[in-house]
């Protein structure tokens, strides 16, 4: 039953009040795109044990959706922040260096 | 045997007799007792018989983690299995029953299980009942599901009620026994908000019964102040009989409240479940003692030792009046000096250990018992309780040296921590060999959001019984610097004494050398029938993994959770691997740490508000008129309207052929409407549907079809232009909420720049379609509206005034028929469909449910959401090409509908399907292929999507996916039934009727 603050409102929201979406920072592949690009975008997902951005809908609060980088083994949150960004702040990424200095950066 | 004493019993009020029934005897009670102190007072040493051989149980323990007095309890409405008799408290009234056991306790057939008990060693289950699998369905089957199961299930609806409660703290603490109160008096004192929740009904846990001294005085007078102390704190909130139960993610914790159990029908909840997020989580949990295994441990009158001592000082029973006492460790002498002080007969104290230094072996020898150091009981004796115990000497084989007759039993083979609640979150364990037990390793403790710990042990649940103030205090304080609030530096630290106990010796097996014979009647799991010998054989097959070794002997399975059985387990098959403890490790703690009852867990959601219902403004009419409701969403729409004597059918009839004929109304008001806004709204749509919105003129209307990325399509409906920059989109019934949410996901993560906004007005607006030959007749004589062919064409809309409501009118159908959608503010609603009724009588006007919804749709071979689409459908298998736009670059699904798989001309396609004899083909048929597949399975090329009768044709129509369909048209396919029969049909144009559309272009 984690806790996530919600950046929009500020609310420190219990899990039943969100609902996931599934990894972030993904690049839509739409027509024209090769086999390949396509597979990565439908398919292919990090899943990984440690560091994982994710997208939460604050579903039963203010509806926004928003990003949250989270350690998938110990559930550490390092941040949440607006879903608009095609990639994370440098904030948060400063965050996770400094809890996790052998954690490499993202794609 | 087992009775009250004269006089003592620090928990009972002997001026309240409470009566009881146990098997249909009656007992009685005092206030204060719990039913198995009760039992034990009425000398009911035998309450159970066990779950695999049916071998007489008694009551071993006084706590949660009691094994075997689980009971029925109550009867009817409230009847309740697996009820523990520990910790139930006595109320008069209450009736019970032991379970496991036909025809009665006493006289059981099943016990023949035991005489068959070496054919019945671990795994054999999954060795048996494999072969020959003929036996499965009658034989093996009948056989486990008549001896599967703890207790009986309720057949009635629970007549109790069950609430939850919400409630927020800084500190959480579990348990109130002398650590829990010293943390709760540490933070309380320093201001933070506590709550201390204890799952017995009494405060300061084992301390009393211990001999515990605090700063020079009884346990007692400290427990007492302390007490005083924190209900005078606002900032603190005390329970009793409330059992935390889990720790999850974050902090979220689960506790289970006894409330109203002792008093049914008073019309308080019987339980509630309190949900808690709390900041820091202090475990003390207190531990539990471990059982001895020695053959014949489970003959009732075979107790743990501080138990039995609980028994005497709390409610001043006594299970024997010559108990053995044996042990492994000093603690069980307190039980023996209990005894004796009690003026009972203790012959003699086992004690495993070779030397035995410490003051308390002193004791009890100066007080006259006898104590054997090096000795062990090589058995019980007696069947339906004990009679008394054959002796030999720890360190050989079991060859008898002595026997004492006995009338019970006191053991104790060392204490183990209770870590579950630390553990739940994945709090990690150490092993510690003095000890013999695992505790928390406060280096790797659960982590919160924040990475670092949330749960702190302490006292005998962190492995510091005898430092549980020091350790109690050291926990607070550093809960509270996490939490950065401040501790008190005044408060002085209490001083707990115990008495001094010298080093236990752990002893797994009892005697050492025990053989096969005698370790076949040593039980580790006293619930689940499990020996010492089934763990050994279980490793000798090679099992390895203490988690598989739990499934396969079932040990430590049920309500156990590793509470008494799991140590010994362990250390039984460490010791069979030739490997230490801690390299075993212990299986996984799960929530919750004592069962709670389904009821509870639900809360007031059950009957009606389970979950909400969506009415419709119209849904008092419908209900009036008699309608049958059916579950859309969490919308009910009406069926249909049966009048009369009418069933069904002959409803769904009528309602067909009168709107094909006449005039039919339906309440459309849960359709899906949403308005999407803004310059690049049109953008947006083009992107969302799979046709072009943004050239769609102003008081028009066009149908879209929507797909997720995988191309398969997800929604439907009817997309109106109010004005430039404004859409209103239709969506089915059940799927608005979820395409509202799907267009969010897009313009907040993907095109957050584009400027456009939604809004959900599915309620803000009632819906009713008027549909039919006279259906224009009607809204003209409302009037206020120009609704003729020219003004109103198909496919448009107008905004104006009808009747004198504030209207939109939409002409599309649904039905083939002339048709008009009118949306009006949904307090309107009831109003406008109240006056379309009385204007529309002489007209034939008369309501229509979802089912003649559906024939009229199928007839006219529309697809709907769900019936044709099952999420692996794309619109070209439905033959929707012409709703496609092939000029957009792109919308949602494109590059997904371009995968050869979608492509692929094999694909199944929808076409109609007439039957030969006119029969309608049942729901969900397959069209079977020639042949059959690797599994011997029939290959299929289609299968059914929608079939109905059809009133308007007479006969059976349907609509279906069959591969290559459309170019086969004119041939037979077949549809097996699951009654055997074969139902053959024509492969048909989808469209049965009205294929020119003649009806609806008037
Ligand atoms: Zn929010």
């Amino acid at each position: 039953m984690l806790t996530l603050e919600c950046p929009y409102c500020g609310i420190k929201a219990c899990e039943t009040e969100l609902a996931p979406g599934g990894q972030a920072h993904l690049v839509r592949s739409g027509a024209g795109a090769s086999d390949d690009e396509f597979e990565a975008y439908m398919f292919a997902r990090t899943n990984p044990k440690g560091v994982h951005f994710e997208r939460w809908r604050h579903a039963y609060g203010c509806g926004k959706w928003f990003l949250a980088a989270r350690c998938t083994a110990t559930l550490e949150v390092f941040g949440t922040y607006p879903a608009q960004t095609s990639a994370p702040p440098a904030r948060i990424l400063q965050e996770i260096s400094a809890r996790r200095p052998d954690e490499r950066a993202p794609k | 045997m087992s009775t009250r004493l004269a006089s003592g019993g620090r928990f009972l009020n002997r001026a309240t007799v409470q009566n009881f029934v146990f098997n249909g005897k009656r007992l009685r009670g005092f206030a204060g007792d719990t039913l198995a102190s009760a039992l034990l007072a009425n000398d009911q040493m035998m309450v159970a018989r066990s779950f695999k051989y049916h071998r007489p149980r008694g009551i071993v323990a006084a706590g949660p983690e009691e094994p075997n007095a689980l009971f029925n309890m109550g009867r009817g409405a409230r009847f309740e299995p697996n009820q523990r008799a520990t910790t139930t408290a006595l109320f008069e009234g209450l009736e019970c029953e032991s379970q496991n056991h036909w025809p009665s306790l006493e006289f059981d057939i099943g016990a023949l299980n035991s005489l068959a008990a070496h054919v019945l060693p671990a795994g054999f289950y999954y060795k048996t009942f494999i072969h020959p699998r003929a036996f499965w369905k009658h034989v093996f089957e009948p056989i486990i599901r008549h001896s599967a199961g703890l207790g009986k299930a309720p057949q009635d609806r629970d007549a109790d009620r069950y609430e939850h409660l919400y409630a927020f703290a800084d500190v959480l603490i579990a348990g109130g026994g002398i650590a829990g109160l010293q943390a709760a008096c540490v933070a309380g004192e320093s201001g933070a908000r506590v709550l201390l929740l204890e799952q017995t009904l009494h405060w300061g846990g084992r301390a009393v019964n211990d001999g515990a001294q605090i700063d020079g005085a009884p346990a007692q007078d400290w427990i007492a102040a302390a007490l005083a102390k924190l209900t005078a704190l606002p900032n603190v909130t005390l329970r009793l009989g409330t059992t935390v139960s889990g720790v999850y993610d974050h902090g979220y914790v689960l506790a289970n409240e006894h409330v109203g159990e002792t008093t049914p029908g008073d019309g308080r909840p019987k339980q509630r479940l309190w949900r808690i997020r709390a900041g820091q989580i202090i475990t003390a949990t207190g531990a539990i003692e471990r059982p001895l295994s020695f053959a014949g441990n489970d003959v009732p009158g075979v107790m743990l030792a501080a138990s039995l001592r609980d028994y005497l000082h709390d409610y001043a029973v006594s299970p024997g009046d010559r108990t053995v006492v044996v042990t492994n460790n000093d603690d069980a002498y307190l039980t023996a000096i209990a005894l004796k002080e009690a003026g009972l007969s203790v012959p003699l104290i086992v004690d495993a250990r070779r030397t035995l230094t410490g003051p308390l072996p002193q004791r009890a020898r100066d007080l006259g018992i006898r104590v054997e150091a090096g000795w062990a009981i090589a058995a019980v004796k007696g069947t339906r309780r004990v009679t008394g115990v054959s002796l030999c000497m720890q360190a050989g084989e079991g060859g008898v040296i002595e026997e004492i007759a006995c009338d019970a039993v006191a053991m104790s083979g060392g204490w183990s921590p209770v870590v579950h609640l630390w553990s739940h979150c994945g709090g990690k364990l150490l092993w510690n060999p003095e000890q013999a037990h695992f505790h928390p390793d406060p280096a790797r403790p659960p982590l919160g959001a924040d990475g670092k710990g949330f749960v702190r042990a302490a006292g005998a649940a962190n492995g510091q019984s005898q430092n549980a103030c020091a350790d109690a205090d050291h926990a607070a304080r550093a809960a509270l610097a996490h939490l950065g609030q401040t501790a008190r530096t005044d408060l002085t630290l209490p001083v707990l004494e115990h008495p001094t106990q010298a080093a236990m010796a752990p002893v797994w097996v009892m005697p050492q050398g025990a053989n096969q014979k005698l370790r076949a009647k040593m039980w580790l799991d006293y619930q689940n029938d499990v020996k010492v010998s089934d763990v050994q054989l279980a490793a000798r097959e090679g099992y390895v993994s203490v988690e598989h070794t739990k499934r396969y002997t079932t040990l430590g399975m049920a309500t156990d959770q590793g509470k008494l059985s799991n140590i010994n387990g362990l250390a039984v098959l460490a010791d069979s691997l030739n490997e230490e403890i801690p390299q075993v490790g212990t299986t996984t703690f799960r929530p919750p740490y004592t069962p709670i009852t389904l009821g509870t867990l639900a809360g007031e959601a059950r009957g009606e508000i389970f979950q909400p219902l969506r009415r419709s403004p119209m849904h008092e009419w419908h209900s009036d008129q008699g309608a049958y409701f059916e579950p859309v969403g969490h919308w009910r729409r009406p069926y249909c309207y049966p009048r009369g004597a009418e069933n069904h059918a002959d409803a769904v009839k009528r309602e067909v052929l009168n709107t094909r004929n006449a005039l039919g109304l339906l309440d459309a008001s849960t359709l899906g409407k949403i308005i999407v806004k803004g310059p690049d709204a049109g953008r947006f749509l083009d992107m969302l549907y799979t046709g072009v919105m943004s050239t769609l003129p102003v008081g028009k209307c066009r149908y879209g079809l929507m797909c997720n990325e995988n191309g398969f399509l997800s929604d439907d409906g009817v997309v109106a232009r109010l004005d430039e920059q404004t859409f209103l989109c239709h969506t089915t019934s059940g799927g608005a909420d979820r395409i509202h949410g799907w267009m969010e996901d897009w313009l907040q993560c993907e095109w957050w720049d584009w400027q456009v906004f939604t809004a959900n007005l599915t309620e803000q607006y009632a819906q009713i379609a008027v549909v039919g030959p006279k259906a224009r007749t009607l809204l003209e004589r409302l009037g206020g509206v120009d609704v003729s062919k020219e003004a109103l064409p198909f496919m448009g809309w107008v905004e104006g005034t009808l009747g004198g409501f504030p209207v939109r009118i939409f002409r599309i159908s649904f039905s083939g028929e002339l048709s008009y959608e009118i949306a009006v503010p949904a307090g309107h609603g009831r109003a406008l469909w109240d006056k379309l009724h009385a204007e529309g009588a002489d007209l034939g006007a008369m309501p229509y449910g979802t089912e003649a919804l559906h024939v009229m749709r199928a007839e006219k071979g529309f697809i709907m959401i769900g019936d044709e689409t099952d999420g692996t459908v794309i619109p070209q298998d439905l033959g929707m090409s012409w709703a496609i736009s092939k000029k957009k670059p792109d919308y949602l699904g494109k590059r997904g509908q371009e995968r050869p798989h979608m492509t692929d001309p094999d694909r199944w396609q929808l076409v109609g399907l007439e039957t030969l004899d006119g029969s309608v083909i049942p729901d969900g048929a397959y069209a079977v292929a020639p042949g059959s597949n690797a599994n011997g399975q029939r290959h299929t090329e289609g299968r059914v999507t929608s079939t109905y009768f059809s009133p308007t044709l007479g006969r059976g129509i349907a609509m279906g996916l069959i591969r290559r369909g459309p170019e086969r048209m004119g041939q037979i396919v077949d549809f097996p039934t699951t009654t055997g029969t074969t139902v053959q049909a024509r492969i048909v144009d989808p469209v049965f009727y009205d294929k020119e559309g003649a009806k609806q272009n008037v």
